[in-house]
């Protein structure tokens, strides 16, 4: 049976991809899958130690989780689009001023 | 056993193949296999009700959102002057400090996550009814669940804000304004 360190050691891999994925991509919706990578191995840890502890709470604050990803990833993706609709690009490197 | 080791190769090499990709289309199409693999192992943690969610919410919902925003702005490529940079090999001086980071915070988290590794082994109780799962949601963590509420309206209205089109913002008011007198003059013609 995998063990408690299995789950964690896999979710910190998925962690440091998503990491990796927000440091070296070069467009916004890249970084924002990012992010959903590193929000899922979060959920994994929560679900892991929630099992390990024989609590629901774990699976509980993951629903959290999941809606928070929800209304950012609403939110990214209208900033994306208003970005892109100023500046014809999606690379973050163009985005450099707070105003236009 | 063997079970975790195939869900967790499956959900590390989709990550991976994500984040290499140079169309986000085929990099959230990934992303709906690594989710897959993720509820798998969501069902061997005895939370069905976690991985049938992750299906529902993130592969049904979120990944479309993203699909959808991909195509719209229609804008499959990274753009041709950093095509150099998006090979790892030979990258610049930001992209290899920004992979050193990521090696620096995987290695800290092998390095923390093997000091324990022998402590934690699953014991028999698991929560895994919807029916506890529900209860437990709507008692002890109803404040959390109303919030949650708030904040997804709070979401909606701010991307309705953010999306929506502005056609020249002040021009349309005072055009309105001007309008009806050029439409009036040929009515009296």
């Amino acid at each position: 049976m995998p063990t408690l360190s299995h789950y964690l050691m896999l979710s910190a891999v998925l962690f440091g991809i998503g990491t990796a994925g927000v440091f070296l991509r070069r467009n916004v919706i890249m970084i924002l899958l990012s992010i959903e990578i590193m929000l899922n191995a979060v959920n994994l840890t929560f679900v892991a130690f929630g099992r390990a502890l024989g609590s629901g709470d774990g699976q509980i604050i993951v629903f959290f989780v999941m809606t928070v990803a929800a209304a950012e990833a609403a939110v990214g993706l209208a900033i994306v689009i208003a970005l892109y609709r100023h500046r014809e690009s999606l690379n973050p490197d163009t985005f450099t001023m707070l105003k236009w | 056993m063997t079970q975790f080791y195939l869900f967790g190769t499956v959900a590390v090499a989709a990550s991976l193949l994500v984040i290499a990709q140079r169309n986000p289309i085929y990099s959230v199409l990934l992303l709906i296999v690594s989710f897959g693999a993720l509820s798998g192992l969501y069902v061997l943690l005895d939370a069905p009700f976690v991985a049938v969610a992750q299906i529902i919410v993130y592969a049904g919902a979120i990944m479309v959102l993203f699909l959808f925003v991909v195509m719209l702005l229609n804008a499959p490529q990274e753009e041709t002057e950093r095509d150099a940079r998006a090979h790892l090999g030979r990258g610049s001086d930001p992209m290899r400090f920004g992979a050193l980071l990521a090696l620096a915070l995987v290695a800290e988290l092998a390095w923390a996550l093997t000091r324990g590794w022998e402590s934690g082994r699953f014991g028999r109780g698991a929560v895994s009814s919807v029916a506890a799962l529900g209860r437990s949601l709507f008692t002890d963590y109803a404040f959390q669940f109303e919030v949650t509420s708030v904040l997804i309206l709070v979401a909606m209205v701010g991307a309705v804000v953010l999306a929506r089109r502005e056609d020249r913002p002040r021009e349309p008011m005072e055009s309105g304004e001007t309008q009806p007198e050029d439409r009036v003059a040929p009515g009296e013609e």
